[in-house]
């Protein structure tokens, strides 16, 4: 897999914390080897949209990668219940169906991207990078600022 | 049946299976199925209802299904492990959502039931008012077999 310059929170230095929200194990397993790629750590994993939420509370990640059609509660209402408990969650709706009433659906309760299955890593990437905005910094400029 | 209802498939299943596979793929071979499905390798079935009703049925080559499921897993796997299951799954879901919703985009609209494993040899006899289509990728490490059965209500 393609390597990327690593990416990592700007407040501490540290890798960017995920939580993966997928009933499928494959697209799970797909997304965590991305994310470890540029340098992520998965925090923790969910196969469906209620354990999703406590899986947030308990591990606070900073981005939430969250499929849509799932079993017993659909992503876009986790999505919606995560918001509730923490209006900042960083939250990307990743689905392999992209109807436009979707993504407006997931945008209007407050996702921040929408992706598209099959994902590819560089699009990902970009997308972190543009979700996490001015609270990530790549490796080499954490370390030119350290050097300062 | 309508060429602009299949080409999204096709489309589809290029992008996924090239994507998923990490290789190129051609579409060797189209035919209309007028007899009983037969499967080939290990096969998921995804169902659709609304305004185009059916099932598609997604078949890979066995030897392809446990080197994608395995290089996922990061170990040997054979047939019995539910991740292979999973692997052939999770693609069929790929394929089958990134198709309608570019049926959707041209105005079709209906509901997808999640994958199913397929592991009868046949099944999914034809009928009169259902149209199937089987489309054969060749892929640099096997076959992947798309089988279309469907019927337009809406159209009808």
């Amino acid at each position: 897999m393609e390597q990327f310059a690593t990416l990592l929170r700007k407040r501490d230095r540290q890798p960017i914390r995920f939580l993966i929200v997928d009933d499928s194990i494959f697209a799970r397993r797909n997304l965590a080897r991305m994310i470890e790629s540029f340098g992520g750590r998965v925090a923790g994993e969910a196969g469906d949209g209620c354990t999703a939420i406590t899986e947030y509370t308990r591990t606070l990640p900073d981005l939430v990668l969250m499929d849509i059609i799932m079993p017993q509660m659909e992503g876009i209402e986790a999505a919606e219940k995560i918001l509730r408990i923490q209006p900042l969650a960083r939250i990307v709706m990743v689905s392999s169906v992209g109807y436009q009433e979707n993504i407006i659906a997931a945008l209007e309760k407050g996702a921040r991207h929408f992706l598209q299955k099959p994902v590819k890593a560089e699009v990902l990437y970009d997308v972190v990078k543009y979700v996490m905005a001015e609270d990530a910094i790549t490796a080499v400029e954490a370390a030119a600022g350290a050097t300062r | 049946m309508k060429l602009e209802l299949i080409q999204p498939f096709i489309n589809a299943a290029d992008a996924v299976l090239a994507q998923n596979l990490a290789c190129t793929t051609s579409v060797s071979n189209v035919t209309m199925d007028e007899s009983v499905y037969r499967r080939h390798g290990l096969a998921a079935v995804v169902t659709m209802k609304g305004d185009i009703e059916g099932r598609i049925v997604l078949d890979i080559d066995r030897e392809m299904a446990l080197r994608v499921a395995s290089n996922m897993a990061g170990a040997q796997l054979s047939d019995a492990d539910a991740f292979v299951s999973e692997t052939i799954c999770e693609i069929a879901n790929q394929v089958i959502g990134n198709a309608i919703t570019s049926l959707n985009d041209q105005g079709f609209h209906f509901r997808i039931q999640p994958p199913e494993v397929h592991t009868a040899e046949n099944g999914f006899a034809g009928s009169e008012d259902t149209e199937a289509l089987v489309m054969c990728f060749d892929t640099p490490s096997g076959s992947v077999f798309m089988n279309i059965a469907l019927k337009f209500p809406k159209l009808n």
